[in-house]
């Protein structure tokens, strides 16, 4: 079957880590990542589905790999050769349309008793990532024995397939994933009710944020986006933004918000109770600590890397800065609710899929990469692999 | 015998026109049948500003005594004067103010008067620095009154060193300095580069707080000021005046110090900036080509250094003292003498070329809304009778005006680009829904009272000085400008004045009437 894979390649591995450092995306051309014809992945055993996908999309972590940019964490957790894709709608053998949930915990992995965090039902903490009968990866995508979204089928365990609704386009199902990731990430924090919020970067997962927190958290007053780019601008406003500004506005913006002075340093006295940085970078994350007030929560939703931060205004100031991974279990209204469950409500009720601006075939994978790592400046958010036209299905 | 003003037609043999853009400057053609208006020469300055002073101090207009006569042992004596917004640029030393004010205390002194401190005149400006204050007052005066607390800066914020009384007819507070309203004895010293400056505007605005000064700095006030150069048809006037008898009836006894300027306005290596180009000597040439030519390659920050760097040959042009009104009017007849050009009819298209400075950036940056302050609120309103361009007409701009500004200076000027300009540019619209929000912020009223910062409201007032010029333009054009700061003024960006030329005409229609306002140095245009 046709598929990009990624395989084991440190010269190509550099080589795309030194071409994107001149453009964003560039590692798909000299990087490990092929367009290639594969066996399609076995099924390992009972409860295992063939999934072949129909929409795949391309997430800022598929970027950082892409481009020799990931973490050397990820090493021990995920398993070569690869074929990237976690953000899947795709068909199983007997029509029915899924959506993947590509966590490959205990379930899948055929271990029993399953971890004390599956057991609990937070799934995105499990401690068998590496183990069990699959070969380690921690999410489909990653792992060598199931294949993945950017190829013509994968294999995925019930526990990981989600039913779409008839009346669901595909572009909407392929939202559910990254919206479930925003989900989970505002529903991680406690923001006192008087509290202003921001929510750093406006790609997909920031404005899939900035719409889980006025859906599900309607008491927050006001939130505060920072997005660069215009059609970013427009869609934070659109999905419920209270304030959107440029990144070098938003000291002075929650300066003025929250009546705090802004030190010469350039850290506010006050600030905002939570900030949800869904970039990820050093800048971004100093700019969430410089505008969090005492006491405060930085949740880290955007896959940071090996960073340098200042972090004496953590320590100074008692700030918690947390971690937003996946998803799981959340409890709204002390009720325990699966995390996709919420994120279909999500996507069906905000109208998520307008956030899919451009598709392409797996053969133009250089062009939909480059789309895509450059999205915001092109007016685009979620660009994705359109597989529903491919030859031999 | 100085020329006056002069309106000149521009034909085939006119040469180029020097326009002003920033820290440069640039030679345009204006298409044939332009008009320009160039400003009268600098008067000849007084021969002795020294004996002046002193002859005006103990011969004062109106209904008042002789200073020496005021002055008596244990009195509380307070002399305040003008701020770093005055005059433009600033000026050689010794700067009037330090003549005026050493003249008082000598009197003062040979009175026995003890109690006397000094209060720099502030209103919502940001705090001089002590090199802006010796500069205004001289080192002897700095020295005796600074080291011992007696050399004060209006502070709008500080309720322990505001007194508040009362109201005017029309339901205005009047809230002024305490020290100012509480003394024997206040006098004011004042310099009129402009005909808005001096009269009972000096203290009702220069020494108020925000309370009372947020009757008059307001959008209505300027829309009904046509214009607030013209002092029997300014709104802002007639507030100030209602206010400054209201501060005379509550037993404020003021004594008015007021000088005026020749416009004398460049040193003379900048002297072809206010000569007639007809008339450049080859010297003037040469300075313009090496000037222009290396400031192309000088960087911005640098440049503005340069420039800032000017300190102007201006001399004192007149001194009168005595009682507020008598006073002021004698100024003003000295202003128009100095300034007063009379224009036939008003043009389809106004062109401005804006200089480096205005009285809101002295040693500082000259932001976007202080571009649109100098051009819609200064330039336009230098008019007696009507505004120099017609209703519905085009005002070109030529400035850089670069997305850029003082952090420490300007710190509510940034916010109001990036947030209130964001939401709209309607002067009506901003204050209704944005201006308590920062006249109260506590953070701009910390950095007013103790950094160098201008009022968090300030930036508001920039923008309402030129509410008169956006009700009656029909469009508005900088030429030169940086696009991104002018589309959000909302105005628009034209690459050259030729471009900004024809897109006026999208507004005007075809060949349009078109006048230069040749500025500086200051003249106010009488249109008839």
């Amino acid at each position: 079957m046709k598929a990009l894979v990624f395989e084991r390649s440190v010269p190509r591995f550099a080589a795309a880590r030194v071409a994107s450092e001149w453009r964003s995306g560039s590692g798909a051309r000299v990087g490990p990542l092929r367009l290639t014809d594969v066996e399609e992945p076995a099924l390992p055993g009972t409860g295992w589905q063939r999934v072949r996908p129909r929409l795949a999309g391309i997430c800022g972590s598929d970027l950082a790999t892409v481009d020799g940019r990931a973490s050397r964490y990820f090493e021990p957790i995920v398993s070569f050769p690869f074929v990237p894709g976690h953000e899947v709608v795709g068909d199983l053998d007997n029509g029915e349309r899924v959506v993947l949930e590509p966590v490959l915990r205990c379930a899948a992995r055929g271990i029993q008793p399953p971890c004390a965090s599956c057991a609990a039902g937070d799934t995105n903490r499990c401690r068998n990532v590496a183990y069990g009968h699959l070969e380690p990866g921690l999410q489909t995508g990653y792992c060598a024995d199931t294949g993945g979204g950017w190829g013509l089928a994968l294999v995925a365990h019930d526990s990981q397939l989600h039913p779409v609704p008839d009346d669901l386009a595909d572009e909407a199902a392929v939202m559910v994933e990254p919206a479930a990731c925003a989900v989970h990430g505002a529903l991680s924090a406690q923001v006192p009710k008087a509290g202003a919020v921001v929510v750093i970067g406006a790609g997909t997962l920031g404005l899939c944020t900035i719409a889980a927190l006025a859906y599900f958290r309607p008491e927050i007053e006001s939130i505060t986006a920072v997005a660069k780019h215009p059609e970013q601008r427009r869609l934070a406003r659109q999905l419920g933004a209270s304030t959107v500004v440029g990144p070098d506005e938003l000291r002075r913006a929650v300066r003025r918000q929250t009546g705090s002075g802004l030190l010469a340093g350039g850290q506010l006295t006050g600030g905002a109770a939570v900030v949800f940085d869904c970039v990820g970078t050093a800048a971004s994350i100093s700019d969430a600590l410089a505008v969090i007030e005492p006491g405060g929560t930085v949740v880290l939703l955007g896959l940071p890397g090996a960073v340098h931060l200042d972090l004496t205004g953590l320590w100074q100031r008692e700030i918690r800065l947390e971690g937003a991974y996946a998803y799981g279990t959340e409890r709204i209204s002390g009720r325990p609710k699966r995390t996709f469950e919420l994120a279909f409500q999500l996507v069906r009720d905000c109208k998520l899929e307008e956030l899919v601006t451009a598709t392409y075939p797996l053969d133009r994978y250089r062009e939909a990469i480059d789309h895509a790592a450059n999205a915001g400046r092109r007016g685009a958010v979620k660009v994705a692999f359109d597989l529903r036209k491919e030859k031999r299905r | 015998m100085p020329r006056p003003g002069f309106v000149l037609d521009v034909d085939r043999s006119t040469p180029p026109t020097l326009f002003w853009r920033g820290e440069g400057f640039r030679l345009e053609a204006l298409p044939v049948g332009s008009r320009v208006i160039y400003p009268p020469e600098p008067l000849d300055p007084l021969r002795d500003p020294d004996d002046a002073i002193r002859e005006a101090l103990l011969n004062p207009e109106g209904d008042v005594g002789p200073l020496p006569d005021l002055l008596t042992p244990g009195m509380r004596l307070t002399i305040a004067f003008d701020d770093i917004s005055l005059p433009l640029p600033p000026m050689e030393q010794p700067d009037n103010r330090q003549r005026v004010v050493e003249a008082v205390l000598d009197l003062a002194a040979a009175a026995g008067v003890d109690d006397v401190v000094l209060i720099a005149a502030l209103a919502l400006h940001r705090r001089m620095t002590e090199r802006e204050l010796r500069h205004a007052l001289g080192n002897r005066v700095y020295e005796a009154f600074a080291p011992h607390g007696r050399l004060l800066q209006h502070d709008a914020e500080n309720p322990d060193e505001l007194v508040y009384l009362g109201q005017t007819d029309r339901g205005e507070d009047v809230e002024i300095n305490r020290r100012a309203a509480e003394s024997d004895l206040l006098v004011y010293v004042n310099i009129n580069l402009v005909a808005m400056d001096g009269g009972h505007k000096s203290v009702a605005t220069g020494l108020a707080s925000y309370r009372s000064l947020r009757h008059h700095h307001n959008v209505r006030t300027m829309q009904r000021s046509r214009s607030f150069m013209d002092q029997e048809h300014s709104e802002l006037h007639s507030s100030n005046w209602r206010m400054g008898r209201l501060i005379a009836a509550s037993g404020v006894k003021v004594f008015q110090i007021e000088t005026t300027l020749n416009t004398d306005t460049f040193p003379p290596a900048f002297s072809f900036l206010q000569h007639r180009e007809w008339e450049w000597t080859v010297r003037d040439r040469a300075a313009f080509l090496a000037m222009s030519k290396s400031l192309d390659r000088t960087p911005e920050r640098m440049a503005r250094s340069i420039f800032q760097s000017i300190k102007a040959p201006h001399r004192m042009a007149s001194v009168h003292a005595g009682e507020v009104e008598a006073v002021h009017r004698l100024t003003t007849q000295q202003i128009h003498r100095q300034q007063l050009v009379e224009v036939e009819g008003q043009a389809d298209v106004v062109t401005f070329g804006l200089p480096y400075i205005c009285p809101y950036n002295v040693n500082s940056i000259m932001n976007p809304i202080l571009v649109m302050c100098l051009g819609l609120g200064y330039f336009f309103n230098l008019y007696r009778g009507k505004p120099l361009v017609r209703p519905g007409g085009v005002v070109i701009m030529t400035h850089p005006t670069p997305w850029a500004f003082h952090p420490v200076h300007h710190p509510s000027y940034i916010d109001f680009f990036e947030e209130v300009l964001a939401d709209t540019t309607d002067p009506v619209e901003i204050e209704k829904t944005h201006e308590e929000r920062f006249a109260t912020d506590e953070w701009y009223r910390h950095l007013y009272r103790t950094s160098h910062a201008y009022h968090g409201v300030h930036p508001f007032y920039m923008w309402y000085w030129g509410a008169h010029a956006l009700e009656h333009l029909g469009g508005v054009i900088i030429a030169g400008g940086d696009p991104r700061a002018v589309r959000r003024m909302g105005f628009k960006p034209a690459s050259t004045l030729r471009d900004a030329l024809e897109m006026a005409e999208d507004v005007v229609g075809r060949d349009p009437t078109i006048t230069h306002f040749h500025c500086p140095p200051m003249m106010i245009c009488d249109v008839r």
